[in-house]
């Protein structure tokens, strides 16, 4: 029976004491930094090559609604313009806000004015959420099981993923939204008792992603509803989920 | 002389799409049959792809386990003339869920097929009319029997899917698994999206948990079209990248099952040794899945060795903690009470519906295609892949255990000949030889994934078929919760953790 205080005591201390300030490795790429210099080649690369098409150009801005961050646009600029820095904290709460412009420094993604009143009433110190993976690849499924293990413990802030709708506070997207799962995310969402909020989570949930342009999808649940809180990413890091919902509740 | 019956092709290589040889249908299934008599041959994938507006091509291609050779052949009709052909099904039931997908694309009918369901309510179907609301549920008329319907939405944070039961009492009769929910028209984007970036974020999307051994599939299949060869540290890399996966959601998966026994110290260390691993990845590509690491034609994160002892570091601190752990819980009475005899699949069933993978494994069927069909850093070093025969939960936690122990001996052994480094930088476009078929194969952590691509006159993609392991294995767990308790179907269905995406694609 001791080798159970043994495998205790070798695992250690896992847990990240306080998840809104620690900071990722800089391999990590998080929210991208696009330096004020004009584009003394023009050669608009990035705009061509972004496999989601989520670069502009004039002024050079990167949608993170789009963005699946594999970071080649940082390497194909001749003048190292656009740099990917390990801020994880990108959630948004406007689709707006998801743009990052070049030359604009602390930009802020998040709004707290625009905060629906009744949400850090009713969910500050409690939220309970159901997923809807919706054509998702099962990569944001996997960073979000990770949000509630030993390491993030999102647990600790109430937050917590149950099993049904009727006892849950809001829905929680994953994927692009397709034909084939319409009605179940539909039905779901009902059967949230209100008031109840909406979480897109990933590029595909937010703007189709890589999948926009499929034939098998259908997006017009997002007509109907609003959004609350935007969260980027492929697939979404957990430190980026957590502090993202702890920006809204809290 | 007879007429050559099939091309043969090695896993990795290509050939002109008017080599392949067409044959008649009644030659067609008398050479399937005839194939398939033979233990070490199974079929890989078996699909359709339309040639112009009204003719289709069906391509089949049947792997010979033992000489490392795949068999290609297909036959083509008209499908305004020829609407109904009979069913190989019945006398091959491994082939089932392949006509049964041509079935649903294609509007031909397999007369006789004895199981002809939809497969996955693709949006380019023939019959729009058939819908996910009207599935055709086995039904048996019963008093003493009741149904149980599970889902799409499941209890948890997981993919939808419908399983529908019927139990008698506690025990199930019989599980019908109806899927298609996760369907986002991924090979028809294949054809749609222009630039290889594009298609490379596409291919790591297949399945987010298989990241590795999905776009190293792609990669190998572009390459072989364009006739690229990629340098010694590149598919040192890529085959590292696949074994770690490999470790990473067997981990994962153990985790996942303690979590379904309420095996709380299992779960908890399991997931945190799980972090180790995937942060291994983050540390070398960016990524905690894999994602950027591997690029068709290129080796934009070489194995150097900065990123050597990186991963030798983390294995040191992974390995010890997860064998203290896990050579406890499979101490465990408790642990083994739940997972013996629990869910079991014979080797006869696994046979019959064509399992791949894992699940042939457990049921002592070698079939590996790190063995059998080599590719990457496997050509070199011969690989002995572990099996299990009881066929049930435990099999399939003892398997995943020792399959870690193999694949960190393997990552080792990578490291310790590292070929010399060299950063190939991603290239914007392939160029692909013009008329080519090629296949391509790689063992994922589920089992066989296999990536067949067919280029036109012009050298541009004409089709890309996808094979995920779960095709075949869902098949297996509605065999295994057979004469089960309902209650034991998430421990049965963790198992295996087959994928909802990579099924429905």
């Amino acid at each position: 029976m001791f080798t159970i205080f043994n495998i205790i005591k070798h695992q250690g201390k896992q847990y990240i004491p306080d998840v809104t300030k620690v900071t990722l490795p800089a391999y990590h790429p998080g929210k991208p930094h696009i330096e004020n210099k004009l584009c003394s080649q023009n050669c608009n690369d990035c705009v061509q090559h972004c496999p989601v098409k989520a670069i502009d150009n004039s002024p050079l801005r990167i949608d993170l609604s789009k963005c699946v961050f594999c970071s080649d646009c940082e390497n194909i600029c001749p003048e190292k313009k656009i740099q990917f820095t390990p801020d994880f904290k990108i959630a948004s709460n406007t689709l707006e806000n998801l743009v990052v412009t070049e030359g604009i420094i602390n930009s802020t993604f998040f709004n707290p004015d625009i905060i629906r009143k009744e949400i850090k009433r009713c969910f500050g110190r409690s939220l309970k959420l159901r997923l809807v993976s919706n054509g998702s690849c099962n990569g944001c499924e996997l960073e979000l099981n990770a949000a509630g293990n030993v390491n993030f413990d999102m647990g600790r802030y109430g937050i917590e993923f149950l099993a049904s709708p009727r006892h849950c506070d809001g829905v929680v997207i994953t994927g692009p939204l397709v034909k084939n799962s319409e009605q179940a995310l539909e039905l779901t969402y009902k059967a949230i008792p209100q008031p109840r909020i909406i979480i897109l989570v990933g590029a595909c949930a937010i703007s189709g992603g890589i999948f926009a342009d499929s034939s098998a999808l259908n997006r017009s649940f997002l007509d109907k509803y609003k959004p609350d809180l935007y969260i980027p990413g492929c697939p979404v890091h957990p430190l980026t989920f957590i502090n993202g919902i702890l920006e809204l509740i809290k | 002389m007879s007429q050559q019956k099939h091309i043969i092709l090695q896993n990795g290589s290509c050939c002109k799409v008017n080599e392949i040889p067409l044959l008649t249908y009644n030659q067609f299934t008398t050479h399937t049959l005839e194939l398939m008599t033979n233990p070490q041959c199974h079929c890989v994938n078996y699909y359709s792809y339309p040639v112009n507006e009204n003719a289709h091509r069906f391509i089949c291609c049947i792997a010979n386990d033992s000489k490392a050779e795949i068999y290609v052949y297909g036959w083509e009709c008209l499908l305004k003339e020829t609407p109904k052909v009979y069913s190989i099904t019945p006398a091959c039931p491994a082939l089932h869920i392949f006509e049964r997908e041509i079935s649903e694309n294609t509007g031909l009918i397999f007369e006789n097929h004895p199981w002809n369901k939809p497969v996955r309510w693709s949006f380019d179907r023939q019959d729009a009319t058939k819908v996910s609301d009207n599935y055709p549920f086995y039904r048996i008329e019963s008093e003493e029997l009741h149904q149980v319907g599970v889902g799409p939405i499941h209890a948890g944070i997981i993919e939808p899917g419908h399983f529908r039961f019927i139990c008698n009492g506690e025990k199930v009769l019989h599980l019908e698994i109806h899927l298609g929910y996760q369907h986002r028209g991924v090979e028809q984007l294949f054809l749609q999206k222009e630039t290889l970036a594009q298609q490379t974020i596409l291919a790591e999307s297949i399945a987010g948990d298989t990241v590795a051994a999905h776009t190293t599939a792609f990669a190998h299949a572009l390459e072989s079209l364009a006739g690229t060869e990629v340098s010694q540290n590149t598919i040192h890399s890529r085959t590292l990248a696949i074994e770690l996966e490999r470790v990473a959601i067997h981990t994962g998966d153990l985790s996942a099952l303690c979590t379904d026994i309420a095996y709380q110290p299992g779960a908890a260390v399991f997931q945190g040794l799980r972090t180790t691993l995937i942060n291994t990845f983050l540390t070398w590509c960016g990524n905690r899945f894999a994602r950027r690491l591997i690029r068709a034609g290129a080796n934009p994160f070489p194995l150097n060795i900065e990123i050597k002892e990186i991963i030798l570091k983390n294995l040191l601190a992974f390995e010890s903690r997860y064998i203290e752990m896990a050579e406890y819980m499979f101490d465990a009475p408790g642990v083994l009470a739940r997972f013996e005899d629990t869910g079991i699949v014979t080797e006869e069933q696994a046979r019959l519906i064509g399992a791949v993978g894992m699940a042939a494994r457990t049921c002592d069927i070698r079939r590996d295609i790190r063995s059998s069909h080599p590719y990457g850093w496997f050509l070199k070093k011969a690989h002995h892949p572990v099996c299990h025969h009881s066929g049930d939960v435990y099999a399939r936690a003892i398997l995943r255990h020792n399959e870690v122990k193999q694949s960190l001996s393997y990552i080792r052994k990578m490291l310790e000949d590292l070929p010399e480094e060299d950063a190939i930088p991603n290239k914007a476009e392939l160029a692909f030889t013009p008329d080519s078929f090629t296949i391509s194969m790689t063992e994922g952590w589920r089992g066989e994934i296999c990536h067949c691509a067919i280029t036109d006159s012009s050298g541009k993609l004409k089709h890309y078929k996808i094979k995920d392991p779960s095709l075949h294995n869902w098949f297996a767990l509605a065999l295994a919760v057979r004469n089960n308790d309902i209650s034991d179907f998430p421990i049965c269905n963790k198992s295996f953790d087959l994928s909802y995406c990579g099924y429905d694609l």
